[in-house]
């Protein structure tokens, strides 16, 4: 298992979800990744987009308008 | 054993995909959903930039969509290859500066390439016959299905009926007889549809799903590419477009103002990418300055700016000017009077 982090700060829905999609594909079953953000929407899409294809929120986050999503990813 | 057939779908968020997808896999098809983001998208989340929205679902309506069906979601970014479509589109442009045609062309092709690349069997969108005035016409369907490369791999559930069967009709993966012959722009059928499936929630959305059909938007998108002499774009230009009040007082520079701290929170993210300006003397927004401003001109945003902060009506304020380099500096001036701010400077 390893840890990796994810800057997605400043973009707007869908980048997030995108740029988090794209980089779990990269990724091992087990792996966690934090997805750092801006758009408070991500705290909907980023969950949604995990249940949708089988990975694990492990922790939502929110400091002074930035809010990260720390996932493990699934089969 | 038979062969799992399977279909993916153009997924916008909207009602008719959703059904669409829906009419499909309740006839044994395996399906998954594909949404392409433009750039243009509407999204709760663009509006929710600001304050006032607060209140509004932030969702994702395709993904929402896709989890209330239980179906896997690609999102695919598409904002380079789009701007082909959007600059130079064959079929030309709908009431503003929507290329509805050549984009569901270009959408329709894509979710080819995706149907062969993980050996899929064929396409579904939501179209309706007669619902869009620019794409979704008896005309344009064919068009759609023969430029796409797609042919008789795309099935419009909603409207099949009223057209002539394709490949996974005449090959018995699916039943015509359960698909529908929706047509024109009532959503009463759509609705009707929904409520046997049992989709009590959907997204209605007013105005469609793209930005290119508001006309506020196309039109600053307008005075973006003649201000710069080209079309092109990024993905900050349009994203900004969406934001705040664009003022132009002159082809050099655009004066982008946030109307509410959302907006302001916003657009500090582009602080680093643009000259920006606020109030230090008296409480009001963030500016940011695209272009190249003469020293008078830059002298010029700064008195529209104060324009909207709480110095609007003193004699002097101090506004803290930031260059491209981080360096800050503090002009002292008086703000625009509300008659000397013209109207025609407003994009």
């Amino acid at each position: 298992m390893s840890q990796y982090e994810l800057d997605a700060r400043r973009l707007l829905c869908p980048m997030p979800v995108i740029r988090t999609q794209d980089k779990v594909k990269q990724l091992q079953k087990d792996d966690v990744l934090s997805v750092i953000c801006t758009d408070p929407g991500v705290l909907q899409d980023i969950p949604a987009w995990c249940r949708i294809n089988g990975h694990k929120v492990l922790e939502t986050q929110t400091n002074d308008y930035e809010y990260i999503i720390t996932l493990e990813v699934g089969e | 054993m038979s062969k799992q057939i399977k279909a993916v779908s153009l997924i916008s968020g909207g009602l008719d995909s959703m059904l669409a997808t829906k009419a499909i896999m309740e006839q044994g098809v395996h399906v998954e959903g594909i949404n392409f983001f433009t750039g243009f998208c509407v999204e709760g989340h663009t509006h929710a930039i600001r304050q006032k929205d607060k209140e509004k679902p932030k969702r994702n309506n395709s993904l929402w969509v896709a989890e209330t069906l239980g179906i896997k979601l690609h999102i695919i970014d598409i904002i380079e290859e789009y701007k082909d479509v959007l600059i130079n589109p064959k079929h030309g442009y709908g009431a503003h500066m929507n290329p509805c045609l050549d984009c569901k062309i270009f959408m329709v092709n894509k979710a080819k390439q995706w149907m062969e690349e993980n050996d899929f069997d064929f396409i579904i969108t939501g179209e309706v016959m007669g619902q869009r005035p620019m794409s979704q016409r008896k005309a344009t369907m064919p068009i759609i299905a023969a430029q796409s490369g797609a042919d008789d791999r795309l099935v419009r559930p909603l409207c099949a009926q009223s057209l002539p069967a394709t490949l996974p009709e005449r090959e018995g993966w699916i039943d015509r007889n359960k698909l529908f012959d929706f047509s024109g722009r009532s959503r009463k059928p759509q609705m009707a549809l929904a409520e046997q499936y049992g989709l009590e929630d959907y997204s209605q959305p007013a105005g469609g799903c793209c930005f290119l059909t508001d006309e506020s938007y196309s039109a600053k998108l307008v005075d973006l590419w003649k201000a710069r002499g080209t079309k092109d774009y990024e993905l900050d230009d349009v994203m900004l477009l969406k934001v705040g009040r664009h003022i132009r007082p002159s082809q050099n520079f655009k004066v982008i103002v946030a109307r509410e701290d959302g907006e302001g929170r916003f657009l500090q993210g582009y602080k680093n990418n643009y000259i920006n300006m606020n109030c230090a003397s008296h409480r009001g927004p963030l500016a940011l300055i695209d272009g190249d401003p003469s020293a008078e001109e830059l002298h010029l945003a700064a008195q529209i700016v104060a324009r909207y902060g709480q110095g609007r009506d003193a004699e002097q304020v101090d506004i803290l000017v930031r260059d491209l380099a981080g360096n800050e500096s503090t002009l002292q001036i008086k703000p625009l009077a509300k008659d000397e701010l013209p109207q025609e400077w407003f994009v």
